[in-house]
């Protein structure tokens, strides 16, 4: 196992810039997902790692070794495909053993491998099939196993769940995660679907336009998204975004906006710098942090029911504001409400997020780090 | 189970008509009547001109009488000029050629790649006698290019129709057709996902293992397909009698060139039909050949069905 490190690396296509000057340091054993809409620049990130692609500037280093102009047949590590890439003309076994086969083994001792490994992946009993003979569950596993079966410095996953079913998928999650840990293996994990990333990673590094916005921990992604774009991304369903105009009263923030009923709040240096530059501020407060309160409490938020979603345990209440604007809560109730109803969601003062003018985070006085 | 159709049964078979009458006249009539003469000592001129007599298989005997078969300018001498004619040029040259070419042009830049096969279809899409004349151009003695380059090198000139007309026709068919090979592989190695080979990549193959294992086995219906073709057609190409007309002393007479000699300058009809319908038997048992082998299943299909 070993690092990946970025160094100012940037990758253009023709007149596209794909990857602006990233720098991103993996530490080894690590689980990172680089998180991102399409188009963000993840993709191409790992295809560097790979070696598929080629940075336009910089230099990437896996372990201590500049990797940055090496063939990927060179760089000791292992990627599964969004595809699986499986050979549809060999079975499972000759398909597993691929890797060795060009090490030159002997036929013996990769198809003992090959067994091996698919006996731990729980194909072992497939081996004969060829892979359009299989389900695609099985498939993704065969393709991981290909991964595993060599000795690799860094794995690299290309979306390797989104071919699968929902259940088939969140099943897959869990043993990739079982499996990271189990073998201290360096992951990077490229993915769109923020759940997958929250669940896997060690860290998370968030892509807009070819940069990375933040890089933490998911628990700090979560409690402390740096900009309006990560709180928008992370979060299913992604954090309400309340524009608001901000003033001064009694050393307190006052925020105002329409149908928001908001006791002070306390005045920070951060809030004081950002207020310099604009007074319009972003309000943020995640759904499951919004509960429906009684009309006219404090530390509120109101409008007109939108749509009332039953999920089961849960239920995910919208309600439209004058401007046209919608703000979703999640709730646990089955209160049946009509739609068009006046509907209060409060919420408590600890949750609030706010964000300046440029859309960047505003930190609390003495912030801890988590 | 009802069948949508756009035309009723009597308009569809009046669009059809024109076809079937061209069809009819100018192939399925000449082809059974081919068959037909070829039982006969029809000729252009004499007595049999006019008369012809049903001489039974005759002609066929006569074709294959171990006397003269090897005899140069005989059939059997140009059967086997053939054979080795359409195993250089159209097996090794267009068809290993052409997989070569195609494949190295997997690996280099779009630009160059347009412009390289720009080149080589350009060699496939001219007239067969622009082509015949530009390279009788090309090796002539006195003013040919070659020599001009030879003499140019220091090098002796040397009169290649003449001392090597049968590596010349080689060499000739298989630069008018190696582009075709080219353009059928360039296309098929493009419909295999990109993704099979960054994976072996990844995994650590080589250029050449890469070809092996996962290209050739993916094109294998390609490569039955584009050798069906490139067979027939080099089995019946007369190209070459524009450079060699057959010689010098019938060493470059293809079965094509041997058929046309025997029908059209001795006008022996009886007997150059039975040629052509050797030819076409050779062709259809070559055919079929290829055919059982791109139906037959892999190994790994084999045990994977067991």
């Amino acid at each position: 196992m070993a690092s990946v490190v970025f160094e100012n690396v940037t990758k253009t296509f023709g007149s596209f810039t794909a990857v602006a000057g990233v720098d991103l340091s993996i530490g080894d054993g690590e689980f990172v997902c680089l998180l991102g809409p399409s188009g963000c620049g993840k993709t191409t990130s790992l295809r560097m790692i790979a070696g598929l692609e080629t940075p336009t500037s910089g230099k990437i280093f896996i372990g201590d070794q500049d990797v940055t102009g090496l063939h990927p047949k060179d760089r000791q590590i292992s990627m599964v495909f969004q595809d699986y890439a499986l050979y549809p003309h060999m079975n499972l076994a000759d398909n597993i053993a691929y890797p060795l086969k060009v090490r030159g083994e002997s036929v013996e001792k990769r198809h003992g491998r090959a067994r091996e490994v698919a006996d731990v992946l729980k194909i072992g009993t497939l081996l004969n099939r060829l892979p359009s003979q299989i389900s695609g569950g099985q498939q993704q596993r065969t393709s991981l196993a290909r991964a595993l079966v060599y000795p690799s410095r860094v794995y690299l996953f290309d979306e390797p769940l989104s071919n699968l079913d929902a259940k088939l998928r969140l099943e897959a999650r869990g043993f990739l995660n079982h499996l990271q840990r189990d073998m201290g293996m360096t992951a990077v994990y490229v993915t769109h679907d923020q759940a997958e990333a929250m669940a896997l990673a060690t860290r998370i590094a968030v892509m807009d336009q070819g940069r990375i916005v933040q890089y933490a921990p998911p628990i700090e992604i979560y409690r402390r998204p740096a900009t309006t774009f990560v709180a928008n991304f992370v979060g299913n369903p992604p954090m309400n975004l309340v524009p608001v105009e901000a003033a001064h009263g009694d050393g307190q923030l006052l925020l105002s906006a329409d149908g928001l009923a908001l006791g002070g709040l306390p005045m920070s240096s951060g809030v004081a710098t950002a207020l310099q530059a604009s007074k319009a501020l972003t309000l943020g407060i995640r759904p499951e942090h919004l509960t429906v309160a009684a009309p006219g409490a404090a530390n509120a938020i109101s409008g007109k029911l939108f749509a009332n979603e039953n999920m089961g345990p849960e239920s995910l209440v919208t309600i439209e504001r004058a401007d046209g604007s919608r703000v979703t809560a999640r709730i646990f109730t089955d209160d049946h409400i009509e739609l068009g109803a006046d509907v209060t969601l409060g919420f408590s003062l600890e949750h609030v997020h706010l964000f300046d003018s440029t859309g960047a985070r505003i930190p609390a006085d003495g912030e801890m780090p988590l | 189970m009802k069948q949508f159709s756009l035309l009723s049964r009597r308009v569809a078979a009046l669009f059809l008509a024109p076809g079937a009458i061209l069809v009819g006249l100018f192939i399925l009539l000449p082809f059974f009547w081919v068959i037909f003469v070829s039982f006969t000592n029809r000729t252009l001129l004499g007595r049999t001109a006019l008369n012809p007599e049903f001489v039974g298989l005759q002609n066929y005997v006569r074709l294959f009488d171990p006397a003269t078969f090897f005899t140069r300018g005989q059939f059997g001498s140009s059967l086997i000029i053939t054979t080795e004619f359409v195993l250089l040029s159209a097996l090794v040259g267009q068809a290993l050629l052409g997989l070569l070419l195609a494949w190295l042009m997997q690996a280099i830049r779009p630009g160059l790649k347009r412009f390289v096969e720009a080149m080589v279809i350009g060699a496939w899409i001219l007239p067969e006698v622009v082509i015949g004349f530009a390279w009788f151009a090309f090796l002539d003695y006195d003013n040919g290019t070659l020599n001009m380059i030879m003499r140019g090198l220091g090098l002796p000139p040397g009169d290649f129709l003449l001392q090597q007309p049968f590596w010349v026709i080689v060499i000739f068919n298989t630069w008018r057709g190696a582009a075709f090979s080219m353009m059928l592989f360039n296309s098929a190695f493009a419909s295999i996902p990109p993704s099979y080979f960054q994976a072996a990549d990844v995994a650590g193959a080589s250029s050449w293992q890469k070809f092996r294992d996962i290209a050739l086995p993916l094109i294998r219906g390609h490569v039955v397909t584009d050798l069906i073709l490139i067979t027939m057609w080099t089995f019946n190409v007369f190209t070459p009698f524009l450079l060699t007309h057959g010689g010098p002393a019938y060493r470059t007479e293809l079965l094509s060139i041997y058929n046309y000699r025997v029908a059209f300058r001795d006008f022996e009809f009886g007997k150059g039909a039975a040629v052509g319908v050797i030819i076409m038997l050779i062709n259809l048992v070559l055919a079929l050949i290829y055919l059982s082998i791109g139906r037959r299943k892999s190994k790994a299909e084999k045990e994977a069905a067991t």
